[in-house]
């Protein structure tokens, strides 16, 4: 059945997005900080967190085929639609990158030549110590490669699937699983490296070899909660006549495993430094927690403690109630997680949420949610020929 | 009073059993027992088998775990010999909580997996060296088999033969 994009929900979508734009003119105009961080690192947290939505999206939709797994057949169109994000936002990405290139905020302490420059009063030896990887030639290309091949494969699978509804067969299933390997084993180093180059580098003294694992798990768990809302609301709209409990079902137990996943990164990251109390180390848990106490440990145990505690029976993840509840609480608090990453490195203890955060979160909200919709009427929201859609709207657990 | 005999229907296919199951049901019959050499998807409701109670043995397990992994370590760790590990305050023990969680987590899982694990086999009866109550090896194997007791729904051994017959079973046995 194809997706009807009711004017309503585009109302209510440019309603967020204006509302996204106000906030972002009120809080350029009124934001003291210096270059206007507050108002970039904005940017940056929410162009990176959904982001990061679509990425996983798309880190799915290849693991579904490199396993040639057959239980999400019926809902691959919906995993589709959130990958299809990720083209507006790497543009957003660029130009919060761009704006860092030439200065108009400070987010990237190390773009600063003077930080290099042996003779100037503002030269930092550690950061010089690092020139041969954190510079920025370097940091452009790896950029423009990483963006560059993700968005490549999020076009190659989407228009792959959409040639498999015409022509049908197993040639393409099985391309597809080729495609879907190669993609993985690019993602696996560069969500890795890619971490590292936009969010470890704003604190860039600190270094921490599982922060890679640690975002990319918050970016996986995020797509996750999207995925079943997403689903869970499609399913109550009709759109999705195959798609039964079991299914829903299945999604609930991605969201609550990939939540301890998360978890588990968090405090095992936190717990080594915390143990060996090396200062270097040290200090980007210590900005932490004196600024940013409550914030910091209370998103953790949200995060950590709702899913475990609601979503731990198996008739609660069949349950659309419990799931909505849960999804929609640890979809802010994964918000606040990536937050967390960025605010501190750039704004220290001069931090808000104000009307310019929620707005602006309202806003970027309503274009993911404008670009995601767009992309469910550009194509039927049941797959046709995939060789095991059979299998999947047969799925009983 | 005889005692009476149990019917075995043996079957060949899981799916001709499920089949058969909801068909028997339908008719009024009660089945005792299926042996499956694996879990038949959707059985258990149609045979009216209640869902396990396993899931609150392994809570409690997990729970009596934590409880003695946190006492354990605070007695060790706090009370009886405090010792100075990387200049950690241990004066207190939500002062150490971070370095406790690895073993507690750790602790709460043994406990957990090795009860839920015996429970299951001495629930089941299937320790070793106990002689299996199974009445047929072979459905451990490739082959399933359905346990009837006529009185159990009202009938006689012979109508409930004839219900059987019709479902597509390889053999039926009187024991």
């Amino acid at each position: 059945m194809d997706f009807i994009f009711t004017k309503k929900a585009r109302l209510i979508f440019a309603a967020f997005m204006l509302i996204g734009i106000v906030a972002m003119v009120m809080g350029y105009a009124n934001d003291h900080s210096a270059h206007h961080n507050r108002f970039w690192a904005n940017i940056f947290v929410n162009g990176f967190f959904f982001f990061a939505i679509s990425l996983g999206a798309l880190f799915f939709l290849a693991l579904q085929y490199a396993t040639e797994a057959s239980y999400m057949v019926a809902l691959k169109r919906v995993i589709e639609g959130i990958s299809q994000y990720i083209f507006i936002g790497s543009a957003i990405l660029i130009v919060f990158f761009l704006a860092g290139t030439l200065h108009w905020h400070h987010i990237y302490h190390w773009m600063d030549p003077e930080v290099y420059d042996i003779n100037s009063e503002h030269y930092d030896k550690i950061i010089a110590g690092k020139a041969a990887y954190l510079n920025q030639p370097f940091f452009w290309i790896r950029t423009l490669v990483y963006l560059g091949v993700w968005t490549f494969f999020a076009r190659l699978f989407r228009k792959r699937s959409l040639l498999e509804d015409e022509i049908g067969g197993t040639k393409i299933h099985f391309k597809n699983m080729t495609y879907a390997a190669i993609f993985l084993v690019f993602f696996a180093f560069t969500s890795s490296t890619a971490s590292w180059d936009w969010i470890m580098s704003i604190d860039t003294h600190w270094f921490s070899t599982l922060f890679g694992w640690y975002v990319f798990s918050g970016m996986w768990v995020s797509f996750l909660i999207v995925f079943v809302l997403l689903s869970i609301w499609l399913k109550n709209k009709g759109y999705l006549p195959n798609v039964n409990k079991s299914h829903i079902h299945d999604a609930g137990k991605w969201m609550f495993a990939i939540s301890f996943l998360w978890t588990y990164l968090w405090f095992s990251q936190f717990m080594l430094i915390w143990y060996s109390n090396i200062p270097e180390e040290v200090t980007y848990y210590i900005t932490r927690i004196e600024h940013y106490k409550w914030l910091f440990f209370g998103m953790f145990f949200v995060n950590f403690l709702f899913p475990m505690v609601i979503l731990m029976a198996r008739d609660a993840k069949r349950q659309i109630g419990y799931l909505i509840v849960v999804g929609v609480i640890i979809f802010i608090g994964h918000w606040l997680d990536v937050y967390m990453m960025i605010m501190p490195g750039s704004l220290g203890h001069h931090w808000h949420i104000g009307f310019m955060e929620i707005g602006m979160f309202i806003g970027f909200l309503g274009l993911f949610l404008y670009t995601v919709f767009n992309a469910f009427t550009k194509a039927p929201l049941t797959v046709k020929n995939h060789p095991f859609l059979d299998e999947s709207n047969h799925l009983s657990i | 009073m005889t005692e009476e005999k149990t019917i075995y229907a043996t079957y060949d296919d899981d799916h001709v059993l499920l089949e058969g199951a909801k068909e028997l049901v339908a008719k009024g019959v009660h089945i005792r027992d299926v042996f499956s050499p694996f879990p038949i998807h959707g059985l258990d409701p149609v045979i009216g088998i209640k869902q396990t109670r396993l899931a609150i043995c392994a809570f409690l397990y997990g729970l009596v775990g934590l409880t003695l992994a946190l006492s354990g370590m605070y007695y060790f760790m706090i009370v009886d010999w405090p010792m100075n590990i990387g200049g950690k305050p241990n004066d207190f023990f939500y002062q150490n909580i971070p370095a406790f969680v690895p073993i507690s987590f750790e602790f709460t899982v043994l406990l957990a997996a090795h009860g839920m694990a015996l429970t299951y086999f001495i629930r089941n009866w299937t320790l070793p060296g106990i002689k299996p109550r199974n009445p047929y090896p072979e459905t451990t194997d490739d082959k399933f088999v359905m346990e009837l007791h006529p009185s159990d729904s009202h009938m006689t051994a012979e109508e409930l033969t004839e219900h059987l017959n019709k479902t597509g079973t390889i053999r039926i046995e009187e024991r």
